[in-house]
């Protein structure tokens, strides 16, 4: 039975304010959803905190609200136990690269096969908007009392840098691109990264809704915005490392990696950065080590016998802490 | 070389058990006034050191292997410095016919193969033991040792100039020699050379390890035990490696001889092979690492840390093991050891992972767990079963990596904001802490919450002599886990993480269990597991989760939660309270005090939380004389049972610089206090290098 829109919604009250990015990414998540071939009961769903966080709430599947900044660290484990989960985590931007962000770094030098959506818009909302970490230095969004003194980080090339192995944007209010990008990052094998650009219409007054939407910048020629943020693949783009590429054409695909991801205001690029399914995921080097981890994971080995006695060989366990005392011939 | 062609006369000798129960004094007594006499079989303190990196934990093994496999009982006490290469570390083993459990104060047998650990130790040797040292090390001064610290430097260079004695290796040996102490010159590096040349073996520095062996060999010398037990140990330590095996043997067999044709007559102190059914040796963490995986610990996560880090190595060394029944086609078990960025997310993980149905801990000391604090209070708010082992070691901040204290006791059973239940487990010693490896498991999923199993750095890094655990007498209790083959709740209505129940508990499905979808936050919930701020759903969800606690002390057996030992059936003159591995010493210790007469009863409080108030209360309330005994500055645990019991535990015996307690400390220090109650509120011991 193909599962519905209807069949993901919960009966709980949804208390984003209205105009949020964050329901267009819990469209575009919950249609990727309906659209791909994945077992719901299979699915778990982990946040951080903050207002994107709250996602899990309002969506009829595994909904695991963990603390600040540590959604990875819960997602992770859980997919390393039980390797057939379908895992995907979601976190702000506050969460993700702000208190989150050794996580986020050490998540790339894994590899493990999950997907994780930044909802990324600049400020932290539920605290009623402080600057983020993506927001850029001298912006100054509504609550600021003074302009951001820092500089803002890159999603993109900390992303690469760190060895994340799927790296894609979208944009909050085209779901039919999030969506896409949403099962382009479930079917990847490795770990995947979507930078969801997401206009917070409380607290960002700067990049808002139509901003993004260009409405400041009309075509003379059509007399209709020019939205900002434009589509990778129409340019002709190609992010993908492949297994027979030599050594310099993955150099000058990282590099366009780089050039990509510094494109900001006028042109902001949406789509896949970067992917690269030729390193190997971490289920599969634990594999290596343990045969048996992939068929036999640790949330599925039976540990007792049915009388409760450990199913655990101790006297082979023991073996090299165990002396025989030895009596000499006489 | 091999041990099994050999045809030697070896007596076997009876275990007795009065060899054990000597009073330090008693000891001091016998050994000045039948110096040349044999007084001790099987009763022996030996200690090695030197450099840190140099093989003084691998020597001090093959000494106790050697032991274990001439049928005797072991423990060692294991001591060095946070560092790699150089500073001192020394090892103390142990030796007896019967089980032991602590170290004592004196040392009857110093084998050094470096100056330092001679300066260092040799006022530790009791008159009547020996010393083995480098004659060539002769001259060295003691101020040019750069790695002793200048007030060790000034406390042993004034006690020998006070003796008109020069402030060098020889000043040290000609005031051993004046304290009745048998001195035995072993020039290691003519036995290196002598050994190169039966190998064929021209460069020397590749054969530089083996001097810590030639110690161990030329210590069985002198004490008389057959050096086929050194050999078998040797080829136990170095399996692997045939070369290396050979060398050690080859130069063990010449150390021998060095030694043994130095004893114009019998060593004083003799050690014989009794017969004796296998046993294990092992470190804490290696027994807890074992019960840890006995009991289905599946995946572990950690952050390198000291003293925590050496049961995850041990894990993922063996990280696939043999089972029997189970549903595992592979017929192997296997556990998932992941080294994590930090303990946060090692926290974090080993919680992702408990919410699969796994059974997950993770390990670590004070400064980890003050990072995981978070995760901890997560893990309450959600009924998350997450196994924590803790270890503590000297705090607070750095304070102290490498050394013991039992200074987290508070900490642990408050840690994180707000409230919540949490189990707080204490072990005492390697057999127990194996089985409430497995206990703790049982409780955090029984319960339904974070479970603490907090262990200090003596009981992790010293080493004891056990006998093979059973790992049957402790069955795996999954509590109110709902089958994995459930297919739907069968209900209409929808399966419920936190509904609430009669005993707090709430049937528990794990993620991706098809009909059991459920929700987890931290924030306050309701049965569902959303976001719930209502205050009536509050006060019956606090009320729930903290039932659990009570329900946890209903049904957790007495005899998991404290241990009561009776020296004698007599009336007690004093009530010893402590915790952790102080059990040791203190155990030993009440042998020593029966021996003068003196009754003790000893309740080894192990579980904290939740805390049996009931009974400690019953056990001291009546008590003549109680005493407190901590290896912490304020006495934790007399604190946690005044908050408890309404009683104040008055005489307190406390130690904290970083050395764990003695048999001879306790002995003598309960000695004092009952000598004079009102005068000794507050006995602080300082023994130890």
């Amino acid at each position: 039975m193909a599962l519905k829109l209807t069949d993901l919604k919960t009966e709980v009250h949804n208390d984003w304010c209205p105009g949020c990015g964050d329901f267009g990414i819990e469209a575009s998540l919950k249609m990727a959803l309906t659209e791909m071939p994945v077992d719901i009961n299979k699915v778990a769903l982990f946040s951080g905190i903050g207002c994107s966080s709250k996602l899990v709430h309002f969506t009829n599947a595994f909904g695991i609200h963990t603390l600040h900044g540590r959604v990875l660290g819960y997602a992770q484990g859980a997919k390393l136990a039980n390797p057939d989960l379908e895992v995907i985590a979601v976190g702000g931007d506050g969460d993700g690269l702000g208190i989150g962000v050794g996580h986020f770094v050490h998540a790339g030098r894994r590899n493990i096969d999950m997907a994780y959506i930044i909802h990324d818009n600049g400020v932290y909302g539920l605290t009623k908007g402080q600057a983020s970490p993506t927001l850029q230095l001298g912006m100054q969004t509504k609550s600021l009392p003074e302009p951001n003194i820092n500089s803002n980080i890159n999603p993109i090339m900390l992303a690469l840098a760190s060895g994340f192995t799927f790296i894609a944007r979208s944009y909050a209010y085209n779901t039919r691109h999030l969506k896409e990008m949403i099962k382009k990052a479930v079917a990847h094998k490795g770990f995947a990264l979507i930078d969801a650009l997401q206009p917070c219409p409380t607290y960002n007054d700067i990049n808002t809704k139509e901003w993004y939407g260009g409405e400041d910048r009309i075509d003379p020629a059509t007399k209709r915005p020019m939205p900002r943020t434009y589509d990778l693949e129409s340019t002709g783009y190609n992010g993908r490392i492949t297994a027979d590429m030599s050594e310099d054409d993955v150099d000058k695909n990282l590099l366009q990696v780089i050039e990509k991801s510094r494109e900001w205001g006028d042109k902001i690029p949406i789509g896949v950065f970067y992917q690269n399914e030729t390193v190997p995921i971490y289920e599969e080097r634990i594999r290596e080590r343990s045969p048996n981890y992939l068929t036999e994971p640790p949330a599925k080995q039976q540990l007792a016998k049915n009388d409760g006695k450990s199913v655990v060989n101790l006297a082979n366990l023991s073996k090299g802490l165990l002396f025989e005392s030895l009596v000499l011939a006489q | 070389m091999k041990w099994t062609a050999v045809s030697v006369h070896v007596p076997i000798v009876p275990r007795t058990n009065d060899v054990a129960a000597q009073s330090a004094t008693t000891r001091l007594r016998e050994a000045k006034t039948m110096s040349r006499a044999i007084v001790k079989v099987n009763d022996l303190s030996w200690m090695t050191g030197g450099p840190q990196g140099s093989g003084v934990d691998s020597s001090a093994n093959i000494f106790a292997g050697a032991c274990v496999l001439g049928g005797l009982w072991t423990f060692g006490l294991r001591e060095y410095y946070s560092s790699i290469k150089g500073p001192h570390s020394y090892f103390e083993v142990r030796v007896n016919s019967d089980k032991i459990r602590s170290h004592v104060n004196n040392v009857d047998v110093l084998a050094t193969f470096d100056a330092e650990t001679l300066i260092r130790h040799a006022d530790e040797v009791a008159p009547g033991g020996g010393i083995l040292y480098d004659p060539t090390f002769s001259n060295i001064e003691i101020d040019k040792v750069d790695t002793i610290e200048t007030p060790v430097v000034l406390r042993i260079k004034a006690r020998l100039a006070k003796q008109g004695l020069p402030g060098t290796v020889t000043g040290i040996l000609d005031e051993s020699r004046k304290r009745g102490i048998n001195l035995f010159p072993i020039n290691y590096n003519d036995i290196i050379v002598k050994t190169a040349a039966q190998i064929g073996e021209h460069q020397l520095s590749k054969l530089s390890r083996i001097v810590n062996v030639l110690s161990v060999s030329a210590s069985f010398a002198i004490l008389g035990f057959d050096e086929t037990y050194l050999n078998q140990s040797i080829e136990r330590a170095f399996a692997s490696k045939k070369k290396v095996v050979d060398m050690n043997e080859i130069g063990a067999k010449l150390a021998y001889e060095v030694a043994r044709s130095q004893l114009k007559q019998p060593f004083p102190f003799q050690l014989h092979p009794i017969q004796n059914q296998p046993r294990l040796l092992l470190m804490g963490v290696e027994s807890i690492a074992l019960g840890k995986l006995v009991g289905g610990c599946r995946v572990q996560t950690y952050y390198p840390i000291t003293p925590a880090a050496d049961e995850s190595e041990f894990l993922e060394s063996h990280g696939n093991f043999d089972i029997s029944g189970g549903n595992n086609a592979s017929q192997k078990g296997s556990i998932l050891v992941t080294q994590t960025e930090d303990e946060i997310a090692a926290i974090t993980m080993a919680t992702g992972a408990a919410l699969t149905g796994a059974r997950a801990a993770t390990s670590t000391s004070g400064p980890g767990f003050s990072l995981m604090v978070e995760g901890l209070g997560w893990a309450g708010m959600n009924e998350v079963p997450l196994v924590i082992t803790h270890y503590q070691r000297g705090g607070p901040a750095t304070g102290q990596p490498t050394r013991h204290e039992q200074g987290d006791l508070k900490f642990i059973l408050s840690a994180a904001h707000g409230e919540f239940p949490r189990i707080v487990l204490c072990s005492g010693d390697m057999e127990e802490s194996f089985y409430d490896a497995i206990r703790i498991f049982n409780y955090a999923e029984r319960f339904q919450m974070p479970s603490i199993h907090l262990i200090d750095k003596g009981l992790a890094n010293n080493s004891m002599t056990i006998p093979p655990p059973n790992a049957d007498l402790v069955p795996i209790q999954r509590g109110k886990l709902i089958e994995a083959d459930h297919q739907g709740n069968g209900e209409a209505e929808p399966y419920r993480r936190f509904a609430f129940t009669q005993d707090g508990v709430s049937p528990r499905a794990v993620l991706g269990m098809p009909g059991y979808r459920f929700w987890n936050t931290g924030d306050e919930h309701d049965e569902m597991g959303h976001i719930e701020e209502d205050p009536d759903n509050r006060v019956k969800m606090m009320t729930k989760r903290m039932t659990k606690l009570e329900t946890a002390a209903r049904e957790i057996p007495e005899d998991e939660k404290f241990n009561f030992f009776r020296s004698s059936k007599k009336q007690a003159d004093v009530t010893i309270v402590s915790w952790g591995s102080t059990k040791g010493p203190i155990l030993d210790a009440m042998k020593l005090l029966e021996k003068d007469g003196i009754g003790v009863e000893f309740l080894q409080i192990r579980l904290v939380s939740p805390f049996p108030t009931g009974k400690v209360k019953q056990k001291l309330a009546g008590a003549k004389l109680v005493i407190g005994i901590e290896q912490n500055y304020s006495g934790q645990m007399a604190a946690v049972i005044a908050e408890k019991t309404m009683i104040d535990v008055k005489n307190k015996i406390v130690k904290f610089n970083g050395r764990p307690m003695s048999q001879d400390e306790i002995y003598q220090s309960v000695k004092q206090v009952i000598s004079n109650p009102a005068q000794n509120r507050r006995v602080v011991l300082t023994h130890g290098a």
